[in-house]
């Protein structure tokens, strides 16, 4: 099984997915977060397509579809209801322009550290989880036996 | 083409049955060879080792092969099944990315003709594999507590993992039911163990734990069976089972790692390669005496696939839970597990309490279904649900039919031209029902805990990775591919150990009651040397 070759996006594709990542996730003084077209960000979105690839370019030809021309220069409401049309459709080009953007803005530092996460992998440090209250199972344990025997 | 010495046992497949098998056999003082086409896996690869360990999740670490796309992954064409199907290929099997959920079968389980009228009942029984079910858990190192009315006995040689916030959540809620739950055996260790290390909280046991606390069979079986003797061939892809002027297997063709064809020689052959990879392969084996494929004169080759719909539904709490800041799965509940005759379906199912998941996983999947929207509103739908899910699977029984089944993809080919798998599958009433049933149930739960903004997912999303009974056990050679251990009955000298050979799907993760069978199995194998082949 290999990947099938796809050429990377265009300028003019990843201006496009620059406008959607802005749409799908803003920046917020109210949280102190950057949007999804954080150059940072962003940067890493494109590095980052992998097996999307395929998907997020059909995504944006649906983009460019509904606006008639390029999507990053459509005004605000004829972009909003391509998006809006985007996510009706549903399905894999959908599916994978989503990935594409929030698996890389949910990874960056300052996007954790405004959300209480230390930026770290989870290996080796791992977490505390605590025990928690046993006492609830004393009801449970005190129920006869449930399950049925079956002929032998 | 290169052949190679004999061996008096061919393994075919290193996960959790072939593994458990290969140990077991060693004490014969048999020459034993497994192949197996993945690789050996490096814990300092696994995803959670890296910044980008969600995102891995969906590339190299997905659970479908179909996307996952490794060289020695084989394409499962499931376009035809509501669900969709999930493995691994490489030393360990499916126990490397497995969530290590570690509940068995029950007794009913066995005798669901007998007991409820509907399917068959298995040729054995849960007592004669419960020494089995014993040594398999202190084999793999079980966690978990003992005494639990809703299951038989068992003996978990490690204390249950926490509760922790997420599960102390749904304790609260299944008291206030006055329903029975309690903590999961899992095959996390959370003590030092047969030189495991203890359970760190890295909560990504799916697809890989990189601490080494996880029972996969690459770490727990394997270094075992390869100190007492057994030879494990990595990257080694069998093509099929070749067969003598006698109908008897008599080894297998398989491409080395540099891709070159190789004859295999063997006295006996046990094929593990899982509820699909067994069918395929057998069916691969096609021959002028076995012109259906190998193993298959009553065509049930394939047949009753059994995949074990598993709804899920989620709700959000106030306040904060575990999120993946522990193992996956947390506590059961038995309390619909066995048929009722008030209700409208036979059988049932387990509740399966999840802990949470991660910062990006949550983003996806509540964005997906617009619980999170794009745009200014994201910020505060967001914030307001991670860490703080709840969700509970239902674990559905699964009967056997016989239109659910694995043929060949002579399209979609692996690396080595050799024709994938295709799925067949539909979900029957009974099990329809259920899911219904199960997914008012977890309704009622989440509501009970307070949860908000409840979404239920049917199929489509959930792929729990089980592929049963297209090889299925039985006294019938007309109804069944193997005999009640495990030979095959037109072929006396091919075994078929792995999940394919279960007659119901049962409502439970299977791979302890798979290890235990394939144990079992190996017994029986060890008893009748004498007259294996008669
Ligand atoms: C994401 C995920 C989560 C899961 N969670 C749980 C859980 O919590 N609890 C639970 O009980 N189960 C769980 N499972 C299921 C569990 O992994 C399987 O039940 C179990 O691994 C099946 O064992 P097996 O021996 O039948 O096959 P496998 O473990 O799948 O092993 C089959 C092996 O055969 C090899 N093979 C196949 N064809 C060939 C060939 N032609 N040549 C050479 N080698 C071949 C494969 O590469 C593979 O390594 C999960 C599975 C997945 C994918
Ligand atoms: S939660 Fe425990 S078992 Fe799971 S990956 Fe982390 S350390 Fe391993």
């Amino acid at each position: 099984m290999r990947n099938d070759p796809e050429p990377p996006l265009s300028p003019a594709e990843e201006r496009d997915l620059r406008r959607v990542a802005a749409m799908m996730v803003p920046a917020s003084t109210e949280y102190d977060v950057p949007g999804a077209d954080d150059p940072t960000i962003f940067a890493d979105i494109v590095k980052s397509l992998g097996r999307d690839l395929g998907d997020v370019r059909r995504a944006l030809g649906a983009l460019r579809e509904s606006v008639g021309g390029a999507f990053a220069d459509a005004d605000a409401s004829r972009a909003e209801v391509a998006a809006a049309a985007l996510r009706d459709a549903g399905g894999a080009p959908r599916a994978a322009i989503e990935r594409a953007i929030l698996q890389c803005y949910y990874r960056d530092d300052r996007v954790l550290r405004s959300l209480n996460i230390e930026p770290r992998p989870p290996f080796p440090k791992g977490h505390v989880l605590e025990q928690g209250d046993w006492s609830l199972l004393d009801v449970v344990k005190k129920r006869p036996k449930m399950w049925r025997d079956a002929p032998r | 083409m290169k052949r190679n010495d004999i061996v008096d046992v061919l393994i075919i497949g290193s996960g959790a049955a072939g593994a458990a098998v290969a140990w077991s056999l060693t004490e014969t003082k048999m020459r034993i060879l497994c192949l197996e086409q993945g690789d050996w896996m490096k814990n300092s690869e696994f995803p959670s080792t890296g910044r980008d360990w969600e995102a891995r999740r969906f590339a190299d670490f997905d659970i479908s092969p179909n996307r996952r796309r490794r060289d020695t992954d084989y394409p499962i064409n499931d376009d035809a099944s509501v669900m969709k199907i999930a493995n691994f290929n490489g030393v360990g099997g499916g126990t490397v990315f497995y969530t290590a959920h570690w509940p068995r079968l029950h007794p009913s389980d066995f005798k669901v003709k007998s007991l409820d009228g509907v399917a068959d009942d298995w040729p054995i029984d849960y007592w004669t594999l419960e020494k089995f079910f014993e040594e398999n858990d202190r084999m793999m190192g079980v966690s978990g507590l003992e005494g639990d009315p809703g299951v038989p006995p068992r003996h978990p040689p490690m204390p249950p993992i926490p509760l922790g916030k997420t599960g102390t959540a749904y304790g609260k809620a299944m008291n206030k039911l006055g329903w029975h739950w309690w903590p999961s055996d899992v095959t996390v260790a959370t003590t030092e163990y047969e030189g495991r290390a203890a359970c760190v909280n890295i909560g990504h046991c799916t697809p890989g734990c990189a601490h080494g606390a996880k029972a996969s069979t690459d770490i727990t079986y394997w270094p075992l069976a390869i100190r007492a003797g057994v030879e494990l061939r990595p990257r080694c892809r069998v093509r099929e089972i070749t067969t003598n002027e006698h109908g008897m297997a008599s080894g297998a063709i398989y491409y080395d790692p540099d891709g070159k064809e190789c004859f295999q020689p063997a006295e006996m052959v046990i094929v593990a390669c899982n509820g699909v990879g067994t069918p395929r392969l057998l069916l691969n084996s096609k021959s002028g005496k076995f012109p259906n494929g190998l193993a298959n004169s009553s065509d049930q080759v394939g047949r009753n696939l059994m995949l074990h719909p598993w709804p899920q539904v989620r709700g959000y709490v106030e306040e904060f839970v575990d999120g993946d800041r522990g193992p996956m799965t947390s506590i059961w509940s038995k309390q619909f597990y066995e048929t009722d005759p008030n209700r409208d379906f036979a059988r049932g199912y387990t509740l399966q309490f999840a802990r949470g998941t991660g910062p990006v996983n949550e983003a996806l999947q509540s964005v997906s279904v617009d619980q999170v929207p794009w745009g200014q509103g994201h910020h505060a739908a967001y914030r307001e649900r991670l860490y703080h899910r709840l969700q509970v699977g239902i674990a559905c029984d699964d009967l056997p039919e016989a239109h659910n089944r694995v043929t060949l993809d002579p399209e979609r080919k692996d690396s080595h031209g050799i024709p994938g798998a295709k799925i067949d599958y539909t979900i029957g009433e009974n099990t329809r029902r259920m899911m219904e049933h199960g997914i008012a149930r977890a309704t009622d739960i989440l509501q009970a805990a307070g949860a908000k903004h409840l979404y239920t997912s049917r199929t489509i999303l959930n792929s729990p990775g089980h592929m049963l009974g297209t090889a299925r056990m039985g006294t019938d050679p007309d109804r069944s591919v193997v005999n009640p251990w495990g030979r095959c009955h037109d072929v006396k000298n091919l075994f078929i150990v792995d999940g394919s050979v279960w007659v119901t799907g049962g409502g439970v993760n299977p791979t302890s009651t798979i290890q235990a069978v394939a144990l079992y199995i190996a017994d029986q194998i060890k008893q009748r040397l004498a007259t294996l082949f008669d």
